[in-house]
């Protein structure tokens, strides 16, 4: 199993993601496919790390970054959650297309 | 003035010089002081007058005629002192020394030739009997007005016109140059504008007619003025002075350096001169405002406008005589002349007592200026004076006449005034006995004198043209004597004619004083067999006068001069006899029918009535021709100045216009675009912010996958 099999996993997950993120009514699936977009991400920088040429003894770069990822991932979720709850509070709704306050 | 050319002429006559005290021991130092104060009372009562005079108890009319009074005093004085002089070639600068005034131009470090004049006083023979006239006359007259005037609305003011008036014409006289002449004669001018126009103000009843007057008046002498004044320029441009003395040794040195003959010039710039007293003493062609001017009250009228401001332009011609040439005389002796006659036959057509006095004395002052032309420079001063003395009396007679008839002047609503008014009736029918040339009354020794002048002038030039005077002054003297005898027969004889004539009223003394002083001086103004001072001492049978003033030049010796004198005493005589029967046959014997006379001669009397329609032709010529003058002015005016001004502003507006649509489609147009591009942008870039994050996202993912291809494909 080579390098392209984990990155055609990545480009999956990332189109996935991106649809979500695109076209789901729901703000809270909206952020699961940012999560997606993120892990595909993750998953990119393991996999190019792994198969690092000459080897991955010494080098975790890729893991270290993708733990960042997921650190930051975490800090990000509960902040969404949270302006998702203040949003639903606010307009009464969490149909990314009702609110279009920021028009102007 | 006189002096200078007066040896010739005294010798030539065989006159003895008088015997007399010498000049220097009858004038002391102080005499200079005393001839200023003449002038100069009045001047100060002039002042006085304008500020305080409505203040005063009487309105001040007191101030003007003390003034004058004490004038009068001085001149009177101080001409006595002349008489017992009694040297005809007295002049006061040699006699003693006179305060001169040096005036400068610019740079009072310049003293030579044009830069500065001296101006003196002049006091010889001739301005000391004007002078002492004028005083005397003008002093009669405040005197009379305080009577006449009296419930005038604007009297204080009359009285102060009155006063200034005194100071130019008595300043005038004593002025040793041409400058200081004119400035009097021209101060003398704004007093007869204010006086003849004195009614028009009144604050009653406002007299239009008046108003008219005092401008036609104030015009036509304007005319002669400004001759004057260029005449004067012509001499000082050739001489450098204007003193009278200097100017008669420039021109005698100039004819003698010019082998005796008169350049044309100074024949144009005499007669230039000469106009100034065409304009001034009513002469033809100027002689239209002197009637016209009896619409001020009659002690101006008696004044001014027949015994002291009129004759200035008579001493006038005779101070200039040495200047003229002899065309120049020709001119003016013909100018007279004429005016004599012409004005005399208005005379006889006239009804209203004052108009006959005006004809009359533009008429007697053709006589003086027909005399000082033809050489009796002495004669025609001495009618000078001796006319201001009854014309005054006469007009001041026809005042009370007018005063006494409650303002009526039409001489065909009076009649029969004698025993109702018996002084003014006395003093006006012996100023008539002396203005028609009657022996032993003052007129005939002066008129007598000036046909005698003429006839020797005739004599001597023996030209058809120089003898015209002579026949011209002889059949104005008949004339004469018919009018003035009309007006008497007409005011004082017969029955009262009108109502206003049934209840006149004798005059107060103060007016009935002045006419009594001057009747008496109409009497004795001319040959004074017991009073004269000359004639005690010289035994002479001429006029004192004569005596005292003598012609510069003889033109005939003294044979020719007795036979000139026969024949114009025969002929004058001759004249004011059948002038007076022809008055008596008509108005007072009412053997001939003047009405009839009139119709017989229709259109001729009409003419002659209606002046010979020289206001008319005046009119249609001269200030038509002015006004057409004017109008074209104003045509130019208003399409070639306004026209260059309105086009100006019309292309200004254009520029201002054009600048305005710059402004708003240029400048604006930028800014105005900058701003709808902007506005227009932001319509429709603002369609890609729709608010809705999902869409934001797909706009970031294309973006992404476009730098991607971007970068991958190397597009760019």
């Amino acid at each position: 199993m080579g390098l392209s099999a984990y990155l055609t996993v990545g480009a999956l997950l990332f189109l996935i993601g991106l649809v979500m993120v695109a076209a789901r009514r729901n703000l809270i699936y909206v952020l699961m496919g940012l999560e997606l977009i993120l892990n595909a991400a993750n998953l990119n920088l393991v996999a190019f790390n792994r198969f690092r040429p000459g080897g991955m003894e010494g080098h975790l770069d890729g893991q270290i970054g993708a733990i960042f990822v997921i650190i930051l991932a975490a800090a990000e979720a509960a902040i969404a959650l949270a302006i998702v709850l203040n949003v639903h509070s606010l307009f009464e709704t969490i149909r990314p297309d009702d609110i279009d306050a920021m028009k102007d | 003035m006189l002096a200078l050319a007066l040896q010739h002429g005294a010798e030539a006559a065989g006159h003895a010089a008088v015997a007399g005290a010498s000049a220097a021991e009858v004038f002391g130092p102080s005499t200079a002081a005393w001839l200023l104060a003449v002038p100069l009372l009045p001047l100060a009562a002039w002042v006085l007058q304008v500020c305080f005079g409505r203040f005063l108890p009487r309105q001040g009319d007191w101030l003007p005629t003390g003034a004058l009074a004490a004038a009068a005093v001085i001149a009177i004085w101080h001409f006595v002192k002349v008489l017992s002089v009694g040297d005809p070639d007295f002049a006061l600068a040699e006699a003693i020394d006179l305060p001169r005034w040096k005036f400068f131009f610019s740079d009072p470090g310049l003293t030579e030739g044009l830069a500065g004049f001296t101006a003196g006083i002049l006091y010889d023979n001739v301005s000391a009997a004007i002078l002492a006239m004028v005083a005397l006359v003008s002093f009669l007259i405040h005197l009379f007005s305080t009577g006449y005037m009296q419930g005038d609305s604007r009297y204080n003011l009359f009285f102060s016109n009155l006063a200034l008036f005194s100071f130019a014409m008595l300043a005038l006289v004593i002025s040793d140059n041409l400058l200081f002449f004119f400035v009097f004669w021209e101060i003398m001018g704004l007093c007869s504008y204010l006086l003849i126009g004195h009614l028009a103000a009144d604050k009653e009843k406002p007299k239009m007619s008046a108003a008219w007057a005092s401008m036609k008046a104030f015009m036509t002498t304007r005319i002669g003025d400004i001759c004057l004044f260029i005449g004067m320029m012509m001499m000082f441009q050739a001489f450098g002075t204007l003193s009278f003395s200097e100017l008669y040794q420039a021109v005698e040195s100039h004819v003698a350096g010019n082998g005796g003959e008169w350049s044309p010039w100074l024949t144009g710039a005499g007669v230039m001169m000469f106009l100034g007293a065409v304009g001034k003493s009513a002469q033809f062609p100027l002689h239209v405002w002197l009637p016209d001017a009896m619409e001020g009250p009659t002690p101006v009228s008696a004044m001014i406008h027949a015994a002291t401001m009129v004759s200035a332009g008579v001493y006038l011609t005779a101070r200039l005589y040495l200047m003229l040439s002899p065309t120049a005389q020709l001119i003016v002796a013909i100018v007279g002349g004429f005016t004599a006659i012409f004005a005399a036959t208005i005379g006889i057509t006239q009804y209203d007592i004052k108009k006959v006095l005006a004809w009359s004395t533009i008429s007697q002052l053709g006589y003086m200026i027909c005399a000082i032309g033809a050489g009796g420079v002495a004669a025609g001063l001495f009618h000078l004076l001796t006319h201001a003395f009854f014309k005054a009396c006469l007009f001041l007679g026809s005042g009370s006449v007018i005063h006494g008839c409650h303002h009526e002047q039409d001489m065909r609503q009076m009649g029969g005034l004698r025993k109702k008014m018996p002084l003014t009736y006395l003093s006006m029918l012996v100023s008539t006995l002396a203005i028609s040339g009657v022996p032993l009354f003052a007129g005939y020794y002066s008129k007598d004198t000036i046909i005698a002048k003429t006839l020797e002038r005739s004599m001597a030039e023996g030209s058809l043209v120089w003898s015209l005077p002579f026949y011209l002054l002889v059949a104005a003297a008949a004339i004469t004597a018919f009018y003035m005898f009309r007006l008497i027969f007409m005011t004082f004889h017969g029955k009262p004619r009108a109502h206003c004539s049934e209840h006149a009223h004798e005059s107060p003394w103060n007016m009935t004083l002045p006419l009594l002083v001057l009747g008496a001086f109409a009497v004795l103004g001319g040959k004074v067999w017991l009073l004269d001072p000359l004639h005690a001492v010289s035994g002479g049978q001429e006029p004192w006068f004569l005596r005292l003033v003598h012609d510069p030049h003889q033109f005939v010796d003294h044979a020719g001069a007795h036979h000139a004198h026969v024949t114009a005493m025969s002929a004058s005589l001759a004249a004011a006899a059948a002038g007076i029967l022809f008055a008596c046959l008509f108005y007072l014997w009412k053997r001939l029918d003047p009405a009839r006379v009139a119709a017989a001669f229709g259109g001729v009397y009409r003419l002659v009535y209606d002046k010979y329609r020289f206001d008319e032709l005046y009119l249609a010529t001269a200030v038509r021709g002015t006004m057409i003058l004017s109008a074209f002015a104003a045509w130019v005016d208003k399409t070639f100045v306004d026209g260059v001004v309105n086009n100006v502003g019309r292309v200004m507006r254009g520029l201002g216009d054009a600048s305005a649509a710059t402004d708003l489609h240029v400048v604006d147009g930028a800014v105005n675009f900058v701003g709808e591009a902007t506005v227009a942008a932001g319509q429709t870039v603002r369609r890609f912010q729709t608010g809705r994050i999902q869409q934001y996202a797909y706009f970031t993912f294309a973006g992404a996958v476009v730098l991607a291809a971007v970068v991958l494909f190397r597009v760019i």
